[in-house]
């Protein structure tokens, strides 16, 4: 039996590139990650940084000119009738194998719009359904049960009469609870969630992360989110990856990141965000765009829109480093190397994590 | 303070959908924009936010109500006129920019549309002139104005929708959810150069959104909506540290705070219209301070406000 806390899903050294007119584009650049079992990981970015890339990489779902060109993942779990720990490498286990036992079954995926990723002219009920009478060969009896009560368990009332619905019947948040309702019919053990609540608003926004929350303490899900929002990191997210140009650039612990961060790039992220206090005239911005990934990456990705880029920056690619004191906290950046001068974050974003800190005694 | 530019009074648009059955998306709303400042429109989805800058700039005809621009009602037939002084001084700018553009054209033909139809120009030299100079103020450089839309950044493009709306040289731009398409760091941009370009040219903004803590930011006076309803406005201030009315504060409640330990310990508030005992129809005006209203019975308001 795997623990809490085992590691589930391993990915390492990843590099995943896509054939265009222009040439080969590098969309991820060796991508290591962890994921441990009941845990909660975000992968935070810009549009392009390759967030999706990698969790597609994941369920084998890539668009067909991607090419894993090296690099693994690994993926364990316990196998329900042995009772034996299993380990594959999703990377070469093939098609049939992924579309068999991986897609839907151990890893479901929850993806940003619900109204097209469910299909409008199949009931809601039928919707359910499917996944469990593919994978589980169960009686439409049995599954039609299963589908109520799943129905109920992602808090949708009369789920009896929901069963004959369509999706256009239904509001935009009652629209996403079916699309997790289906993402947890055949009981995965990791759930992907990609961009969940960008399209909904706010109120139903918060409903929706904390009925995901409740299914995973309850479930004991491990959890990806893909997010560019801040906000919902903060409050979902245990271990937090941010992601530029294809590589993960600084990886710790929620709080590592949002009150210790130490990537210029981090820095530029959470400076962005206006916090409801912002009394500045201007919102900060990372000047700049982000690089096209066709053309050849020379050193840091970063440092042309990078005001503390070092001359090494623009020659050699920085290693990971790891920051004093934590197991967990890792950031590629030269700024980190003992050589490297010394170099605050801007005053303003200081100044905001003071105030952050201070909030949080009070909770 | 000045005349206001825009001044809606009950308005009101209803979507017949069948004999049975009228779909009321905007029920009775009432307010003014000042000149140079930004009022932001902020509500869920279907609150009919959208649909209340889309009667404004006429894309509906109104069900009752009245909307005066510049002086001008522009809510029932328009003459030649008034139609014109409609379409040059009030522009839009909509949500994606990828699909409000024309892919089939160049940019200074997208840019430089209203002025053809308009004939703001004694030559197609001046009129490239001014397309130039519009495409410099919003931070692209001329020489994209050869160039087609699927040619630029998802930033870039609304950056091409903001100039083609102030090319007219409009005294009211309705943004509806103009940034909510984009990623973090480029809605800084596109909020920056708003309100760079709104310091410029004293240009008023009507700003739809559902991102609070954008709008807070941009705004100068909010209005919160729900279900077709005013049910709040004030100063971003008033609404932001003292609201009232319990949708309000459901809204407030809800927006995730950067912060991993607040937002771990946070409950948002909820707010269910059907068993909250509250009638929109029933409600009144009610006035806290001079900008600060709220809709509410007589007793609502006296629970509330305490």
């Amino acid at each position: 039996m795997i623990q809490n806390g085992e590691t589930l899903l391993h990915i390492k050294d990843l590099h995943i590139s896509f054939k265009t007119d222009g040439g080969q584009l590098k969309a991820i650049r060796g991508v290591d990650l962890k994921l441990k079992k009941g845990e909660t990981v975000a992968i935070v970015g810009e549009s392009g940084s390759g967030k999706s890339v990698t969790t597609k990489a994941i369920m084998g779902i890539l668009a067909s000119n991607g090419h894993i060109d090296s690099g693994s993942i690994k993926y364990r779990w316990t196998d329900e009738e042995t009772n034996e720990d299993k380990e594959v490498d999703l990377v070469t286990c093939g098609e049939d194998f992924l579309q068999k036992e991986i897609r839907g079954r151990k890893i479901a995926m929850v993806f940003q719009d619900p109204m097209t990723s469910l299909n409008p002219t199949m009931t809601i009920g039928n919707q359910i359904m499917e996944p469990m009478i593919h994978h589980y060969h169960m009686s439409k009896q049995e599954a039609y049960d299963r589908a109520v009560e799943l129905l109920k368990e992602v808090g949708i009332t009369d789920a009896e009469k929901r069963m004959k619905n369509y999706p256009h019947q239904l509001s935009g948040g009652m629209r996403q609870r079916i699309v997790i309702a289906i993402a947890l019919s055949c009981d995965p053990y990791v759930l992907i969630c990609d961009e969940p609540t960008t399209a909904l608003d706010v109120t139903i926004q918060a409903k929706i992360l904390e009925l995901i929350q409740d299914i995973q303490k309850k479930k004991e899900l491990s959890v990806i989110y893909i997010t560019h929002d801040l906000g919902v990191v903060a409050k979902v997210a245990d271990y937090v990856n941010v992601m530029y140009a294809g590589k993960i650039v600084e990886t710790g612990t929620v709080d590592e990141i949002f009150y210790d961060p130490r990537h210029p790039y981090t820095w530029g992220l959470l400076s962005s965000m206006p916090d409801l206090n912002t009394e500045d005239d201007e919102l900060y911005t990372i000047p700049g765009t982000p690089p096209n990934l066709i053309h050849e990456v020379k050193g840091d990705a970063f440092a042309p829109r990078n005001k503390y880029a070092l001359n090494i920056d623009l020659r050699m690619e920085p290693p990971v480093f790891n920051v004093e004191g934590s197991k967990t906290h890792k950031v590629a950046s030269w700024l980190m190397h003992p050589n490297a001068p010394k170099v605050e974050m801007p005053i303003e974003l200081k100044k905001r994590l003071e105030k952050m800190k201070e909030e949080s005694k009070n909770v | 303070m000045s005349e206001p530019i825009l001044v809606v009074e009950h308005l009101k648009q209803y979507f017949k959908i069948n004999r049975n059955y009228t779909v009321r998306a905007v029920d009775d709303i009432s307010f003014n924009i000042y000149p140079g400042e930004t009022y932001g429109l902020v509500g869920e989805s279907g609150s009919g936010k959208s649909t209340t800058g889309r009667s404004i700039i006429r894309l509906y005809k109104p069900t009752s109500g009245k909307i005066i621009f510049n002086g001008h009602d522009i809510s029932d037939k328009m003459d030649k006129q008034t139609t014109k002084e409609l379409r040059t001084n009030m522009q839009m700018i909509f949500q994606d920019p990828m699909a409000c553009l024309n892919p089939r054209k160049k940019v200074v033909d997208i840019i430089g549309e209203g002025l053809d139809i308009h004939k703001n120009y004694s030559s197609i030299e001046e009129r490239n002139e001014k397309v130039y100079e519009m495409l410099e103020l919003v931070g692209l450089s001329r020489e994209f104005a050869s160039r087609y839309p699927h040619q630029f950044s998802g930033g870039q493009r609304q950056r091409i929708g903001i100039a083609r709306a102030l090319i007219m040289n409009p005294d009211l731009i309705i943004a509806d959810e103009a940034i909510s398409a984009l990623d973090v760091s480029i809605q800084a941009q596109v909020v920056n150069l708003m309100k760079k370009i709104q310091k410029e040219t004293g240009v008023s903004i009507l700003f739809i959104a559902h991102d609070l803590s954008m709008v807070r930011y941009i705004s100068d006076r909010i209005g919160v909506l729900h279900l077709g309803h005013l049910v709040e406005a004030g100063t971003s201030d008033e609404i932001f540290n003292n609201p009232l009315h319990p949708y309000t504060k459901s809204l407030l409640s809800a927006i995730p705070q950067p912060n991993p330990k607040v937002e771990k310990q946070r409950k948002s508030y909820t707010y269910d219209y059907n068993t909250s005992g509250i009638d929109y129809h029933k409600g009144t005006e009610h006035y806290v301070s001079d900008t600060h209203y709220v809709l509410a019975t007589d007793e609502e308001f006296a629970q509330w406000s305490k």
